[in-house]
């Protein structure tokens, strides 16, 4: 660790992983729900149980961010955080704003109420005062940030990841926005939603990805900075617009179906181009470094973003294929491979790379972890594979066939009988992620075969 | 983009700045999808199209392009001069560039003008639905190009007018594309 501020990224990954875990249960908790529905029907019910699942893997991945950023930052700029301690107070507000959350929405204490009760919109259900909480520190944190960025060295990885967390915090400002007309409210909701993870998201993957490749590999930051130029613009020119693939059927004119299929059929490039950089990089690559866990989670997140972002979406991207699939479970099985391929595995490459140097265990080849990775990633995709077919026999016997809903759900149990069992696996391999990044102290295995293994 | 390459051979370099053509490519890739969206929503109505293609003005269309043609002429003159070291005549022929630009613009105008006294929005009909977008999009670049060409008249160093003609040269090509598929095809 060259910098003493970049401590403040641990105590950053820390509570991130704790809401980790928190969304892996939770979501394992909502698998078992789908197999059996009556399950803790009255204590927790189905909505709020998905709800801590998404909204605590939101909380987590930004947390993962701000920490990635104030980690990274100081190596890019060389110079220190500009101030640590608002850095501490702004996790502060951020962990104490989630437990509202939390409590509000398990217990619903507050029902109704416009400053203390939950908002009801997907996603954006927090109450007011949270939001607010969440703007000051987002402030907070945009000061500290740009304050040291400003004045220190200016890279494009900086330059980048400071667009992508502006952009972050100022497309939330919609949240704040809602109409009483639902098309309107839908419009604005997918400003924030869309915006986020097809737009300013991954300005943010895109630029940890960079410092990763460059950390990893030891190309040359000439090479990594055009292609991430390249990267962010085809990013930003395909996700913007490409919101219109959510304003097919909300009520929006006609010509949106044409927007938005033309432009978010191109949204695939800039994934595709991410993993075709993060594979190049290490082809041309002289440096071999130790962490190859590391190196495991980077190619592991650009290949299964390529897939679960960029193949999955195009899947029923299209107006013509969407008008049948419109939210059945290949919606699903193509959110949970997008989020775990760009955003989660991207969060626990950093956190991968980081750990071993915030707590000097370098150098640390971290097979555990490497074993969790294949865990996860193996799970999450049996579970994009049962829910892709789950969802096909979904589309056919209720858009094309006109049953009933609930008579469909009966027809596809045994999917969510393996979903399940594929979430266990993808639980397991979190638990053991969090065991390997706290627990081991050392752990080197040699590539000589002579040398016995530790 | 090699440094053995010497400033004047151009061969096997891309005039303009990497990120210009990227540009260029993935707008080329958009105009291409709406064109070939057109043409197979079309391939189903044939009759229904060309019956919509009739309230279409193909005169303002035909002298639209020779307007924007002339424009990508003098915007490349301009680059020319600029090469050679005339500022001044640089300057003058992005000023006409853009002018012309505007020309465009005002007959464009015109156009949607006719169309809404006729009564005729974008959901009258699928071929208005392309009509408005493609050329809607199109007319958005050339606002777009004209702030640009004004833009590397102020900042002219060669490079960027480089950038800014390449951009002007992809607005031109795409119109060359619209004009005969949405106006002409029969």
């Amino acid at each position: 660790m060259k910098y003493q501020t970049q401590k403040i990224a641990q105590l950053y990954f820390t509570v991130a992983l704790a809401l980790f875990a928190i969304q892996v249960l939770g979501g394992l908790l909502a698998g078992w729900i789908y197999v059996a529905p009556n399950t803790l029907s009255e204590i927790l019910p189905f909505n709020i149980v998905r709800m801590l699942h998404t909204n605590s893997l939101i909380v987590w991945l930004i947390l993962g961010f701000m920490g990635a950023a104030y980690f990274l930052l100081p190596e890019e700029a060389e110079r220190e955080i500009h101030s640590p301690m608002l850095a501490y107070v702004q996790l502060a507000i951020l962990v104490f704003g989630t437990l509202g959350v939390v409590v509000t929405y398990v217990f619903n204490l507050f029902e109704g109420n416009w400053l203390l009760g939950k908002e009801g919109r997907e996603f954006l259900e927090q109450p007011l005062w949270v939001k607010i909480g969440i703007v000051v520190a987002a402030l907070i944190f945009l000061y500290n940030v740009t304050m040291t960025v400003l004045q220190g060295r200016k890279t494009a990885i900086t330059n980048v990841l400071l667009l992508g967390l502006w952009g972050l915090a100022l497309l939330f400002l919609f949240a704040f926005y809602n109409p009483e007309n639902l098309g309107l409210d839908k419009m604005y909701w997918w400003y924030v939603v869309h915006l986020w993870v097809e737009g300013v998201w991954e300005l943010i993957m895109a630029s940890i990805l960079a410092y990763l490749m460059l950390k990893l590999t030891g190309v040359d930051r000439e090479i990594v900075e055009k292609w991430l130029y390249v990267i962010v613009a085809t990013a930003l020119f395909s996700g913007i617009l490409g919101t219109g693939h959510h304003y097919y059927w909300i009520g929006t004119p006609g010509y949106w179906q044409w927007i938005g299929s033309i432009f978010s059929s191109l949204e695939v490039i800039p994934f595709f181009g991410m993993m075709a950089f993060a594979f190049v990089m290490v082809w041309k690559g002289r440096r071999d470094h130790p962490n190859k866990a590391a190196l495991l989670w980077s190619l592991g997140c650009a290949t299964l973003a390529f897939f679960g972002a960029g193949v999955w979406g195009f899947l029923h991207t299209l107006h013509g294929v969407n008008y049948y699939t419109h939210g059945t479970q290949i919606t699903a099985a193509h959110g949970h491979l997008a989020f775990f391929g760009a955003y989660v595995a991207l969060n626990l490459a950093i956190f991968t790379y980081a750990f071993p140097i915030l707590k000097n265990r370098d150098p640390y080849n971290q097979v555990l972890n490497m074993a969790s990775f294949w865990l996860m990633a193996g799970g999450m995709c049996f579970m994009t594979f049962v829910l892709t077919f789950a969802g096909t026999v979904q589309t056919h016997l209720q858009r094309v066939m006109g049953e009933g809903f609930m008579d469909t759900q009966d027809q596809i149990e045994i999917f969510y009988l393996m979903r399940f069992g594929a979430g266990l696996a993808v639980v397991i391999g979190a638990l053991v992620f969090i065991y390997a990044i706290f627990v081991p102290r050392r752990e080197v295995i040699s590539t000589d075969a002579t040398v016995p293994a530790e | 983009m090699d440094a053995e390459v010497s400033p004047t051979d151009t061969t096997g370099t891309l005039p303009g700045d990497l990120m210009i053509w990227v540009l260029i490519v993935s707008e080329l890739l958009v105009f291409g999808a709406a064109l070939g969206a057109f043409l197979a929503v079309r391939a189903g109505d044939v009759g229904g199209f060309l019956e919509a293609q009739d309230h279409l003005d193909r005169t303002a269309g035909a002298l639209n392009t020779i307007v924007l043609l002339t424009s990508g002429l003098a915007a490349a003159l301009a680059l020319r001069a600029r090469e050679a070291g005339l500022r001044g005549r640089a300057r003058l022929g992005l000023g006409v560039a853009a002018l012309l630009g505007v020309v465009f613009l005002w007959v464009k105008a015109l156009e949607y003008s006719a169309k809404a006294a006729e009564g005729i929005g974008t959901d009258t009909h699928p071929f208005f639905t392309f009509y408005y977008l493609v050329t809607g999009f199109h007319a958005a670049h050339v606002v777009a190009g004209i702030v640009v060409l004004g833009l590397v008249a102020w900042r002219d160093s060669v490079a960027n007018i480089e950038n800014a003609t390449a951009f002007w040269h992809m607005v031109d090509l795409v119109w060359v594309l619209i004009f005969p598929v949405i106006y002409l095809l029969r």
